[in-house]
């Protein structure tokens, strides 16, 4: 009975707090999670990518994904530049390189793993959920797959299964549960060529430095994902513009939290004084009106 | 009707019980719902229908997923089922609380005898229009999640949206409840609901400045996606203000036509008083259209925004701003100062046209507005939304036959056992699309 009790007190406390509060206060941290832990991160070395993707393979199995229906062997898949579905939460695209015309570019598309995710801000079941390692995973049971996390997220990555009528929503989660046994995501265990590395966060951005420092003509002076939208989990170097690589350029470095935080604080200012100006406003008219009447008669 | 009577006066006299007010209450409410006049007329086969349609292509929805009906895609999880059921329906609804504020808080007695049939307006649009909301969901079991509390998304502004659309629902309810209280015949109850009444309306004020501002501030997440003429952070602000005049003009199209349509059912004070009814809504929708552009103004200069007027979006901004803002604003006080209640309808007319526009621009339209291959919707996805209008116009014209919404006395009610001129809520119908 006191405990039933207590259960309906912590739920309608919670209730009203939701009201009032409105927003989490987003995380600041850049490199390390707000318990202090560093942060895992990844580091795709673009200029060392074959295209082989093993990556592509290994994730399809580590995550018990379907058999795709041309082999991972099949290189006429590279003709046009693919986008990850429910079924490839990772894939590797061919960019022609403008320097050397007989070497191409690949590049590799799957959840950056931002420090501060839209999709987890926008997602009002917390079906989208940053972990303190660095993996932004998902609880399908959670989800009423209202989409919202497909709006906000800066790079198109969750992805919805349309044709499904128990549909869910997909996509890279950085290989988590692998992660918890200390193990490394099945696509940098797989990568023959060292492209996608994994690590530490801080210990990736001083290699990458490092790598742009020692081959300066090789690489464009700049990390993609140090910065954008406040940080990502996954870091990129490339020896071409971004933009001739299928990277969005377009992004401020303000974590999307903080694009509604402002709303959301100003909701319980609201909710407070709102109901007692109208309620001063209509005791105020009330009063007016009874005294002019009282004088008419 | 006379055992009806017997229950309401009954009580009062000690005898019956609570049993038997029950059971007389359940006969009424049974009789009730048979239809009353003719039932094959011109706008019941039409939207008859139109709901069969639409009820079997939810079903088809519902058994093989959204992607049997709606061309939503990975690159346009949101619709007309979104952008326009919900964003744009529930700005319709906003009519609700600006005259609940007019009539219950400021005490102007003249808009009176029109608040009953906005509240009933606005709660039948959240219940259909947000409803419609269940079918675009994927897994709409789980819309209890945020609700029953095993996650709370405290961060999202989807999650704010979707509790002041339940409590809001339950607001409007009690607001409308006198009127469900006289037509059961429910004197007491009545009386204790009428008390809650301010209560509601200052709880339901509160609620819709909120959930109005916060769907627009739900585009705040997408600043890369959406066409910088559309966004802003005053999105929610402006989505705020547009309720405003988005309800007002709706309160003036709907009693445009119920006027007509519901002839017998308005009374003596609401026929006498129209015009001067909606020339006042006229100047709150112009004082708002005013405040509307003002913002727009500031984020014109604040984002630069000339720089992007050479431009087919820009053109079709220009068109949605200068065709559906300024124009109203210089029609409604050309028709306020000429007295003339026409041109304030055909002007309300186009400020609804508007605010779909504008509403649609920013949810769908503008919404990744570089992509090639464009979202546009499905006839499926157009015919759920007109049966789903269409029920809520049954719901509608049932409750308006049967309840004393437009401040007649019961007594009266019961005289005026007609139904509407079919042909008329057809014309409404398209008016309101």
């Amino acid at each position: 009975m006191t405990i039933s009790r207590r259960n309906f007190l912590k739920i309608a406390g919670l209730t009203g707090g939701a009201l009032v509060a409105g927003g989490g206060k987003p995380a600041h941290a850049q490199q390390t999670s707000e318990g202090g832990i560093e942060f895992n991160g990844m580091l795709i070395d673009t200029t060392k990518c074959i295209g082989c993707r093993a990556c592509e393979e290994a994730c399809n199995e580590a995550n018990h994904l379907p058999k795709p229906e041309v082999s991972f062997e099949t290189e006429s898949v590279f003709d046009q530049v693919r986008d990850t579905t429910p079924d490839a939460f990772t894939v590797v695209n061919r960019f022609p390189n403008e320097k050397d015309p007989d070497k191409p570019i690949f590049v590799r598309k799957q959840c950056m793993h931002c420090n501060q995710p839209a999709c987890a801000s926008a997602c009002l079941t917390r079906a989208m959920e940053k972990t303190k390692e660095a993996a932004v995973i998902y609880h399908k049971d959670r989800c009423m797959g209202c989409r919202y996390c497909m709006v906000a997220c800066p790079f198109d990555i969750p992805k919805f299964e349309y044709n499904s009528p128990t549909p869910f929503v997909w996509k890279c989660i950085f290989c988590n549960e692998r992660q918890m046994r200390g193990e490394q995501p099945a696509c940098s265990e797989a990568c023959p060529q060292g492209a996608t590395l994994f690590g530490k966060k801080r210990d990736l951005l001083e290699i990458a430095r490092a790598r742009i420092y020692t081959e300066p003509d090789k690489y464009v002076h700049k990390i993609y994902g140090e910065h954008e939208v406040g940080g990502t989990g996954w870091l990129y170097l490339y020896g071409a513009p971004a933009e001739k690589l299928g990277l969005k350029t377009n992004l401020e470095t303000t974590p999307y939290p903080e694009l509604t935080s402002g709303f959301l604080y100003g909701v319980p200012l609201v909710f407070v004084l709102w109901p007692s100006l109208l309620i001063g406003l209509n005791y105020l008219i009330k009063d007016e009106k009874e005294t002019s009447h009282g004088e008419q008669d | 009707m006379a055992n009806k009577i017997d229950a309401a006066v009954a009580p009062a006299a000690g005898s019956p019980t609570v049993w038997q007010v029950a059971r007389d209450t359940f006969r009424f409410i049974l009789k009730e719902l048979k239809p009353k006049g003719k039932m094959l007329t011109p706008f019941n086969v039409i939207t008859g229908a139109i709901i069969l349609v639409g009820l079997v292509l939810i079903a088809i929805r519902f058994a093989y997923g959204l992607g049997s009906v709606t061309n939503l895609s990975q690159n346009y999880p949101w619709g007309i089922w979104i952008g326009f059921d919900v964003v744009t329906g529930v700005a319709f609804a906003g009519g609700a609380y600006v005259l609940s504020f007019v009539v219950h808080i400021l005490k102007v007695k003249k808009y009176e005898p029109i608040v009953r049939v906005t509240v009933l307006n606005g709660f039948l649009a959240y219940v259909f229009y947000a409803g419609a909301l269940l079918l675009d969901l994927g897994r709409p079991w789980n819309v209890i999640n945020p609700i029953i509390g095993n996650s709370f998304g405290l961060s999202s502004v989807l999650f704010l949206v979707a509790w002041h659309f339940m409590l809001y629902m339950i607001t409007e309810f009690l607001e409308f409840s006198p009127a469900v209280a006289e037509w059961l015949h429910w004197p007491k109850a009545r009386r204790i609901l009428e008390g809650l009444t301010t209560g509601a309306v200052i709880f339901g004020i509160t609620l819709s400045t909120l959930h109005q501002s916060g769907l627009g501030a739900l585009f705040l997440l997408a600043p890369t996606k959406i066409h910088p003429l559309w966004y802003s952070h005053n999105i929610p602000v402006m989505f705020f203000i547009s309720s405003i005049f988005a309800g007002l003009s709706m309160v003036m199209i709907e009693s445009t036509f119920t006027h007509r349509v519901f002839k017998n059912r308005i009374g003596h004070e609401l026929h006498e008083g129209h015009g001067a009814i909606l020339l006042g809504l006229a100047k709150g929708a112009v004082g708002a259209l005013f405040a509307y552009i003002f913002v727009k103004m500031i984020d014109f200069v604040h984002y630069k925004l000339w720089t992007q007027i050479a431009s087919p979006m820009g053109y079709w901004y220009l068109f949605e701003l200068v065709g559906f803002v300024v124009l109203p604003i210089a029609l409604f006080l050309t028709a306020i100062r000429r007295r003339s209640v026409k041109l304030v309808q055909f002007t309300a007319f186009l400020t609804a046209v508007g605010v779909i526009l504008n509403r649609l621009n920013v949810s769908v339209i503008a919404f990744k507005w570089y992509e090639t291959v464009r979202y546009f919707p499905s006839w499926m996805e157009i015919w759920v939304t007109l049966a789903i209008i269409s029920m809520e116009l049954w719901v509608f014209r049932w409750v308006i036959n049967r309840m004393p919404v437009f401040g007649t006395e019961p007594a009266a009610v019961e005289a005026a056992a007609e139904t509407a001129e079919d042909m008329e809520v057809v014309r409404w119908k398209a008016s309101v699309l």
